[in-house]
């Protein structure tokens, strides 16, 4: 299955045979004082940093969150994506628990972006699906619903069944729906990241869609952690995650081994891309 | 030191729950914390200073060793669990008010948050510090945590939070609970939160860690 995303100008494929999209995850306020700081005085010059530095990683797309106390996102977040599509044509990720600041969004953007995200929850799939429709975006499903967090793999399966069937209804392409199978830490529960396996095996294997997830913070609580987010996103792409969401500075490189150990790599011309962008930094 | 509470007080430290447990390795096939706070009361040592001489130092050392990353999550919760063994022997005393409570603590994630990991290592660190624990979960509404304070008079609120974007609902929650309950005090934590923050949104205290909620709430009842 194959989700098409665009920028201004560029077209970004996620297929389920082909290799890993990394949509880089570092426009996010979260520990990053002087994002909040500089954006606050209507500043975006650092988060254009941060967005360039990651493409030079290799980001495929960025995801743009730009939620912090007190900020008005709906105006903040369309201002942010304006800025980013000015200075960069790959696809935007837009990232939000607010569907006003989503829609206002998506009213400026150009290209097709993605929503991040749409759970199970009634009042998420009534209110976020329509604006999905309305402006050709493409959606996260988080599996998630009313019920809260399950650690049944089956039913988080269930979950992406039914936002992918209540997207599908009203009137969104099935491949417009990518599945986030919810990564929780490990430090608390031991067979956390298990249970997230086994639903990226399932929702890869019985519905065949794409699968994205924020696995920075499974290793919450614990030394190293970049040992264990590399091991659980290795495992995860055997698995079928198709399109992280990562800092790209740190994962890329794994990435694109796990591609060529796979198989979907030839001439390990993408792994060597990569490779060479490390010798000049 | 009675050697039995010192045995009892390194079982809670290292997570040794009882005797069937194989964790931690080295302490493989010894008695844990269920049957040795069992020995303790049978052997005549009252609730109180089993408590005191035992729990609450474990876990005060537990906290510390937390706070500088001497151990991690997972050793953290293997203390808890061994605490709260120990803790079915003791909670009859604390309903029949034989032993008493510090005081009360109502926990719990503000709205839109789901991340309840840190909420939990702070509440079992304050219930091993001899406060009763009003757990609300995750995601509570304002309303949840009014009643909670109708309900418990005295009692102390702490609010967590991991995201940016649900730190809104955390200065909504603390104003409107302020607004109703002037004196009540209120605690925050959680990734982006800060002693900034903290002081901005009319909150009491702020700690990066749970040690420093439990030495906060010490103070409040010493």
């Amino acid at each position: 299955m194959k989700t098409v995303l665009s920028g201004k100008t560029k077209e970004v494929i996620i297929d389920t045979e082909g290799p890993v999209v990394i949509i880089g995850e570092s426009i996010n306020p979260t520990r990053r004082k002087k994002l909040v700081s500089t954006l606050q005085e209507g500043n975006f010059e650092y988060m254009l940093t941060i967005a360039r530095s990651q493409i030079e990683a290799m980001a495929d797309m960025l995801d743009v969150n730009v939620g912090f106390p007190g900020v008005v996102d709906e105006k903040l977040l369309p201002q942010a994506v304006m800025a980013l599509q000015d200075n960069f044509d790959i696809p935007l990720c837009l990232d939000s628990p607010n569907p006003s600041a989503i829609e206002a969004a998506l009213k400026v953007a150009r290209g097709k972006c993605l929503i991040n995200s749409v759970n199970g929850e009634e009042r998420s799939l009534e209110r976020l699906l329509p604006i999905a429709k309305e402006y050709g975006a493409a959606i996260i499903g988080l599996v998630l619903d009313d019920d809260g967090i399950t650690h049944d793999p089956e039913k988080r399966l269930r979950i992406a069944e039914k936002i992918i069937e209540r997207a599908v209804r009203i009137g969104i392409k099935e491949e417009d729906v990518i599945i986030d199978p919810l990564a929780m830490a490990v430090s608390a529960d031991p067979n956390a990241c298990r249970v997230t396996l086994e639903t990226i095996r399932l929702v890869h294997d019985r519905l065949g869609h794409n699968i994205t997830q924020g696995a920075s913070n499974i290793s919450f609580g614990l030394p190293n952690r970049e040992n264990i987010n590399n091991a659980y996103m290795a495992m995860s792409i055997l698995y079928g995650l198709t399109c992280p969401i990562a800092n790209p500075e740190k994962i890329t490189g794994l990435v694109r081994a796990a591609d060529i150990v796979l198989g979907r790599d030839d001439y390990a011309i993408r792994y060597i891309e990569h490779y060479k962008t490390t010798l000049q930094s | 030191m009675n050697q039995l509470l010192e045995k009892l007080s390194a079982c809670v430290e290292f997570g040794k729950i009882d005797i069937k447990s194989p964790y931690p390795p080295s302490m493989k096939d010894q008695e844990g914390a269920f049957e040795l706070t069992r020995s303790a009361l049978d052997a005549g040592i009252s609730p109180g200073e089993i408590l005191e001489e035992a729990l609450i130092p474990a876990m005060s050392r537990v906290g510390q060793k937390f706070s500088r990353n001497e151990i991690f999550v997972p050793q953290m919760l293997m203390a808890a669990k061994a605490m709260s063994s120990s803790m079915t022997h003791i909670r009859p005393y604390y309903l029949s008010g034989e032993t008493k409570r510090k005081g009360t603590f109502i926990i719990g994630t503000v709205t839109g948050d789901l991340h309840d990991i840190g909420k939990n290592l702070v509440a079992m660190m304050i219930e091993g510090a001899g406060w009763e624990i009003i757990d609300l979960g995750v995601d509570v509404s304002v309303d949840k945590f009014i009643d909670a304070a109708e309900k418990h008079p005295g009692a102390v609120v702490g609010l967590s939070a991991l995201l940016t974007t649900t730190m809104e609902n955390m200065r909504r929650t603390v104003a409107t609970l302020k607004e109703k309950f002037p004196h009540l005090r209120i605690l925050v934590g959680g990734a982006p939160v800060t002693t900034e923050f903290c002081e901005k949104i009319g909150a009491d205290y702020y700690s990066p860690d749970p040690q420093g909620a439990v030495d906060y709430l010490s103070a409040l009842v010493r």
